[in-house]
């Protein structure tokens, strides 16, 4: 089963890199963007062929290991 | 007093530490490689800098998870000194042993230069060596030093005096200018700037010194 995580850094967390492609994407005549943020996106597969569990699972890696929630948030996607 | 210093992959100030240690001692500091799993016996465990697992995912993310990490979490809980220099101080951070993370450092720039130090607290294993509001120098190298918090668990480390020390002008982007900090019982340290490069004249100084002769008095 495969499974994707979305780790973002918080609302009202600095994002300095986030920024920096901001100011990249204005020198490069992109105009209109007000505001960039950058995270990581995880691809995951799972042995588990149940959604529910397969969640259960990769909801404690991402409290353990693929986020550090003083500063992410994490989202999951399971693919059908 | 006996110390040792963990060694991940890609450690790289773990035998600078190690020299720093023995310099005070004036004994052997072992070597305690990442998947060891024992640490009984230690007064003092040193986390060194470097760029464990290549920074891969988090900065100290990975030596964080590694096996040794739960027998440093149980010397500190047991009331063992732990003291996190740079690389050592984001896993520390990265295992819970101590609150905050290390960010990016908020001109996106690696920063490798001295820094003056502003010592905030004197009366702990760590820093007795030193007055408060001593003004020390000692060499920062990370891409990775911002200092963050919620407001909350800042207001807790303001409130609870574990700040050990404030960048004097601070170069990261730390919030409150934090350079090091102290866990709740005052036996775990993390702090960016690199003491152990500080142990000798013909280095460049020695203002790092006093720490490691404090650790060794405050076992002794």
């Amino acid at each position: 089963m495969k499974a994707t995580v979305h780790v973002t850094l918080k609302n009202g967390v600095l994002d300095p890199q986030g920024k920096a492609i901001g100011h990249t994407l204005s020198s490069l005549g992109f105009d209109g963007v007000d505001d960039v943020r950058q995270g990581k996106f995880i691809e995951l597969n799972l042995a588990e062929t149940d959604p529910a569990k397969a969640r259960e699972q990769i909801d404690a890696m991402c409290r353990k290991l693929l986020a550090n929630t003083v500063i992410e948030n994490y989202s999951i996607e399971i693919a059908d | 007093m006996k110390a040792c210093v963990i060694v991940f992959p890609a450690s790289n100030c773990d035998r600078d530490m190690q020299v720093a240690l023995e310099r005070s001692m004036g004994a052997k500091v072992d070597m305690v490689w990442h998947r060891e799993h024992d640490l009984s016996g230690y007064d003092l465990v040193a986390v060194p800098g470097g760029f464990s697992y290549g920074d891969y995912l988090r900065c100290g993310a990975m030596a964080a998870r590694s096996p040794i990490m739960d027998a440093v979490k149980a010397h500190a809980d047991n009331g063992g000194l732990v003291l996190g220099v740079c690389n050592g101080f984001q896993v520390l951070c990265e295992a819970g042993l101590l609150p905050g993370v290390l960010m990016r450092n908020a001109n996106l720039k690696f920063i490798c230069k001295d820094v003056e130090l502003m010592v905030e607290r004197a009366d702990t294993a760590f820093t007795n060596g030193y007055e408060v509001c001593d003004v020390i120098r000692v060499p920062v190298a990370h891409h990775d030093g911002n200092f963050f918090a919620d407001e909350e668990t800042l207001n807790r480390i303001e409130g609870e005096g574990q700040v050990a020390f404030r960048y004097v002008d601070n170069p990261n982007g730390s919030l409150n200018s934090i350079a090091g900090i102290l866990n709740e019982k005052g036996n775990v340290l993390g702090m960016m700037p690199h003491p152990e490069r500080l142990v000798d004249e013909q280095l460049g100084g020695t203002d790092g010194k006093p720490m490691f002769d404090a650790l060794i008095k405050a076992v002794a």
